[in-house]
């Protein structure tokens, strides 16, 4: 099957059913993205689907047909978020990481710190406490020529406590089902 | 669980005739949208089937627009397009904030209003706005389309009166006349405490429609009843309490429900005073 990966045209033998995930880690050799949940409740397998940040563990492979995929090995190791990560300790364990950084590469050029958090509010980190992961986007962001923000504490009071917000996010959805 | 994902069978359908031939003698056939659901079943392990539908191509089952006055949502719709969509923002802006309250960025790319609606869980945030906007489910099937008022379309826990041979192909809304309310409660940090999502419609003819109460999303006809006769709000909380059964689960009691739902219905109706 045909579809673009990390911005070339590649043809990959897989089950349609298969997993992006699996698809990516065993039949591309392409380990960076993770597996934390396998239940769409982490974001550690974080990849962008035309562009879009999409959990390839909720993601059948059959349905990148034609489209565009890229992960963590496609921003080629140089990337400013990358190198902001390590610089500002974006990243401990690095479990996390990977798709992190890719959901952080999808959020608009503009985004405010609300909208920052709110777009990493599907990404689950276990070890940074999150302060380092907003600020290593901030500055890489200055890095890239955008506007000099911080994104730090008591941004809006709902947000003040990264914590506890992305735990809201992850747990809310098991009610009544 | 991965090598049992790779015997599951993926159909593509050419075209939407062609998906619902497929429905009607393949059976039986899951139809898969954006997979939120789905997917997550598959990786507990408990699938709903083994042979898979792919509507993702199915092209005429997207978009939104507005025809002779109705809002058509194509099925296939997702909560990002449905938060970016300038003409929900003006006709329906409590879907969009809906929408806003589903999942995580990751989920609102893929999730499809239509896989949310099938999907009939009672806690399915676009539930109750589409109950409170008497929006109408368009059905397909081979033998033809059949349009069936959102308030009719559950008949209990998870249970709708669309057939395994019928595809939802889209919503349709009508204008809503007044102002427009929604507000979700959802979880706390490290609390049991659960969600109840209530959308409403300010107007002569109130509407109420909550979600998280009941088997299935609850159109509060009595408690609309009693505002639009004039009744007291405790009146009117009285009347809630007759029509929702919240239940005792891991997140919170049913006695908890009770109590949000009649503060949301107070909050609703200050509000928009
Ligand atoms: C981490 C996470 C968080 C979530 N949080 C929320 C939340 O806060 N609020 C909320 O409401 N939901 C939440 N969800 C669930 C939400 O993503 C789904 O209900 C979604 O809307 C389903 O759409 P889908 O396109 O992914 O459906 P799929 O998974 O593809 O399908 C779901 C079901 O609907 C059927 N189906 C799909 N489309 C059609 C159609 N056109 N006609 C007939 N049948 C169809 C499928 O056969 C399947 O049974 C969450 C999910 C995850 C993974
Ligand atoms: S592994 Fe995909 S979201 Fe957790
Ligand atoms: S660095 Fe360990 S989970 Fe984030």
């Amino acid at each position: 099957m045909r579809f673009r990966l990390n911005g070339k045209q590649v043809d990959v033998e897989a089950p349609a059913m298969k997993r992006l995930l699996d698809v990516l880690r065993e039949d591309c050799g392409l380990t960076g993205t993770k597996e934390g949940c396998g239940e769409g409740e982490c974001g550690a397998c974080t990849v962008l689907l035309d562009g879009q940040a999409v959990n390839a563990c909720l993601v059948p492979f059959g349905q990148v047909r034609r489209r565009a995929v890229k992960t963590i090995e496609g921003l080629g190791g140089r990337h400013p978020l990358q190198a902001a990560f390590v610089a500002e300790g974006g990243t401990q364990c690095g479990a996390c990481t990977p798709g992190m950084i890719m959901a952080a590469v999808a959020l608009p050029k503009d985004a405010t710190p609300d909208q920052i958090r709110e777009g990493l509010a599907g990404n689950i980190c276990r070890c940074t406490g999150y302060e380092g992961i907003y600020r290593a986007i901030a500055k890489a962001r200055q890095a890239e020529g955008g506007p000099p923000r911080t994104v730090g504490r008591g941004s809006r009071s709902t947000a003040g406590k990264p914590g506890r917000r992305q735990r809201t996010k992850s747990s809310k959805r098991r009610t009544g089902r | 669980m991965r090598s049992a994902l790779s015997a599951l069978e993926l159909l593509e359908p050419r075209s939407l005739s062609h998906a619902l031939a497929l429905l009607r003698d393949a059976a039986p056939v899951v139809p898969l949208a954006g997979g939120t659901d789905v997917y997550v079943l598959l990786n507990a392990g408990t699938p709903s089937g083994t042979r898979y539908l792919n509507l993702q191509r199915l092209d005429g089952l997207r978009g939104i627009a507005r025809r002779n006055g109705v809002i058509s949502i194509g099925a296939l719709t997702t909560f990002a397009e449905i938060r970016r969509s300038a003409l929900l923002a003006r006709r329906l802006p409590s879907l969009v904030a809906a929408a806003r309250e589903v999942g995580a960025v990751q989920v609102q790319n893929r999730a499809t209003i239509g896989g949310n609606v099938a999907n009939g869980s009672p806690a399915g945030d676009s539930l109750p706005v589409l109950a409170a906007s008497d929006a109408v489910v368009v059905l397909r099937s081979a033998d033809g389309v059949r349009r069936v008022p959102f308030d009719g379309f559950y008949t209990g826990y998870r249970q709708t009166v669309m057939r395994p041979d019928e595809l939802i192909v889209a919503f349709e809304v009508p204008p809503v006349p007044g102002r427009q309310w929604f507000r979700k409660v959802g979880t706390r940090a490290a609390q049991t405490i659960s969600k109840v999502v209530l959308a409403a419609v300010r107007a002569p003819e109130p509407r109420v429609a909550f979600g998280s109460v009941a088997p299935t999303v609850v159109r509060a006809r009595r408690t609309e009843s009693v505002l639009a006769s004039g009744g007291t709000l405790n009146e009117a909380a009285a009347a809630l309490m007759t029509e929702i059964a919240p239940i005792d689960d891991l997140r919170s009691t049913a006695e908890y429900r009770r109590r949000v739902a009649a503060n949301l219905l107070r909050q609703f109706w200050t509000e928009t005073a």
